[in-house]
């Protein structure tokens, strides 16, 4: 498997306050990596940092072998390209529908004709189950489909890593198990590399891939779900079994 | 990158099939097909390397675009299992009929406009009663007015927006009485131009300056803290709280509304004169101390007192106006900016329409 994210050293930290400190991580191709953690307690600052949306303090970064932090401005936008985000609460544009929505980047970045571009948004829509929704504003769309949406939307270039902040927060049980399904589906099927950030006992279970485990900025565990489970680590086991005594 | 030629058969994809290179694909396509001499054509992909979502829908795509151009398509399977089954994972997806929107003739559209502004004017009137209560019922309280977002809302109103409506009345004051005195001095009247000045601003140009520039500095900031406060369901969670979101949050506005505008408006007459009296004496030569007395000769109480009075009712409506905006909001971030544009426009109505009122009421015989 080829190394595809490298970060060394990191550090972050909002002002005088250090959110991550000393930060090792690899991610390989088509591998589904969940990071997890109670919250506060770094996860959506170490997946903002990784995206280039928070500046890092220390430490360095690697993208496809590419430091985006260093990268001009084309390049990096070239790298970007390449990568998807799916939002905690989907950053669909509110004023456009979501046709519009996952039109917008081929549009920006393609020079494809309107019917193919058309063709490419329903298929992606067809693929998360919202055939109905593409001329829909958000603004109409349930909390399950605001994130299908914004998954569609993750997809719609072909990314080859895809980063999801949460999918099943604030999602009823059976609407959370059905976009891990899809996750699992993309990964599966097109072989997406996934980051995923959650805290979500259930999803973890689902998405059952190599967990990474933050607790006050650092990573205090790294493994499979099942040696998660077993793990004599007090913060790992108060954090799947929680109806324990605290560590 | 992708090529495609012609054969003896048909024709031949070669390459990676990818977003990057599909639209060259696009535009090159439909002429080969159409040059083609065999009616029934076959679409070799041996020679494909690489497939994504774009390249995989054109491949989908392009049975349709033969028959556009009058030949009969079949496309061979990809070179290898990955590709093939990349190919078949990605379902075109057919295109739901839209749907025409019912037509709805002329007097039906009429009548549902019709029926809306009934039920906004009906909305509008019962915040009005509910917040004007509200804020009345909180004096006699034991909690009383919430303090701190009173000060809050008090100080951002009031002395921050002091600065911008000093300068305003300054400037409008100068102008008035520079183009005043070239009249009258026409009829050796200069010394008039305070008259004119002192009694224009405090009946009528101070309150409805203060009131315009106030609804839209402070108005529109209501409004669109209301509509984001709705956007993001803190007003839910209030109700949730057993909290009248309603009066919680808009009943320390309006106070300090009520409070600021009057205050503002004293502060604006005064300025206004300041700016006229300026001009007065650095161009016309008329003294300061002759200015003053003039202006003071000519004021009543009344001129005073009916300018604070409309500034009252004037900042009273552009807060429930503004919160009226504020609750109305629906959608995104675009419909907080329309919130707020709202918010100024029927502001705007509202203080022509109370300074309407208030001209007849006190000055009609």
């Amino acid at each position: 498997m080829k190394r595809i994210i490298g970060i060394d050293n990191l550090a972050v930290a909002y002002g005088e306050h250090l959110v991550l400190k000393d930060i090792d991580l690899q991610v390989e191709e088509g591998e589904r990596l969940i990071v997890l953690g109670g919250s506060g307690c770094g996860k959506s600052t170490l997946l903002k940092s990784i995206i280039g949306l928070t500046p890092i303090h220390a430490g360095r970064i690697e993208i496809f072998d590419a430091e985006p932090a260093h990268l001009p401005e084309l390049e990096r936008d070239a790298l970007l390209r390449r990568l998807g985000v799916m939002f905690q609460y989907g950053a669909l544009l509110n004023s456009l529908t979501v046709g519009e929505n996952l039109a917008l980047p081929l549009e920006m970045h393609t020079d494809l004709s309107p019917a193919l571009v058309e063709d490419i948004v329903r298929t992606r829509l067809h693929l998360v189950g919202l055939d109905q929704a593409y001329a829909l504003l958000p603004a109409e769309l349930s909390g399950g489909m605001r994130k299908r949406a914004a998954l569609a939307r993750a997809m719609v270039l072909d990314p080859e890593i895809l980063f999801c902040d949460e999918p099943g927060a604030g999602l009823d049980p059976v609407t959370a198990a059905e976009i891990d399904h899809l996750l699992l589906t993309v990964n599966q099927s097109l072989g997406i590399t996934l980051i995923i950030v959650t805290h979500e006992l259930l999803s973890i279970e689902r998405l059952d891939g190599r967990l990474i485990m933050l607790d006050q900025g650092e990573v205090v565990f790294t493994g499979t779900v099942a040696q998660a489970k077993t793990s004599d680590l007090p913060v790992v086991a108060h954090f799947f079994n929680p109806g324990a005594s605290r560590p | 990158m992708a090529e495609i030629r012609s054969t003896d058969r048909g024709i031949l994809f070669s390459g990676t099939l990818t977003l990057d290179s599909i639209a060259a694909l696009e535009t090159q396509i439909s002429q080969l097909l159409h040059d083609h001499s065999v009616t029934t054509l076959q679409v070799d992909l041996s020679q494909v390397t690489a497939v994504d979502t774009a390249g995989a829908v054109f491949l989908h795509r392009l049975p349709q675009i033969g028959r556009q151009v009058g030949k009969d398509l079949t496309i061979t399977p990809l070179p290898t299992e990955e590709l093939q089954h990349f190919y078949t994972f990605i379902t075109a997806a057919e295109r739901a009929e839209s749907i025409p929107p019912t037509a709805v003739n002329w007097l039906e559209q009429v009548g549902e406009q019709l029926l809306q502004s009934k039920e906004r004017w009906a909305t509008f009137l019962y915040l009005m009663s509910d917040l004007t209560w509200a804020a009345i019922a909180t004096l006699f309280r034991r909690s009383g007015i919430r303090r701190d977002s009173f000060a809050d809302q008090a100080i951002a109103i009031g002395s921050q927006g002091l600065p911008i409506i000093a300068l305003i009345l300054f400037l409008i004051g100068a102008v008035m009485a520079l183009q005043a005195t070239a009249q009258l001095r026409k009829f050796g009247a200069n010394i008039f131009v305070a008259d004119l000045l002192a009694v224009s601003l405090t009946r009528e140009l101070g309150p409805l300056m203060t009131a315009i520039i106030i609804s839209g500095r402070s108005g529109s900031a209501i409004a669109a803290e209301i509509a984001t406060m709705k956007f993001t369901e803190e007003l839910d969670a209030l109700q949730t709280m057993a909290i009248n979101p309603l009066r919680f949050v808009a009943v320390p506005k309006l106070w300090a509304m009520l409070l600021c505008v009057p205050l503002l408006t004293i502060m604006a007459d005064f300025f206004g004169i300041l700016g006229g009296t300026f001009v007065a004496v650095a161009a016309f030569d008329i003294s300061p101390q002759a200015f003053i007395d003039q202006v003071i000769g000519s004021l009543f109480l009344k001129d005073v007192l009916t300018g604070l009075i409309k500034s009252f009712s004037f900042g009273w409506i552009i807060t429930i106006i503004a919160v009226y905006r504020g609750l109305e909001f629906s959608g995104g971030a675009s419909g907080v900016g329309q919130a707020t544009t709202a918010s100024v426009v029927t502001s705007l109505f509202g203080i022509i329409f109370l300074d309407s009122a208030w001209g007849l009421l006190f000055y009609m015989r």
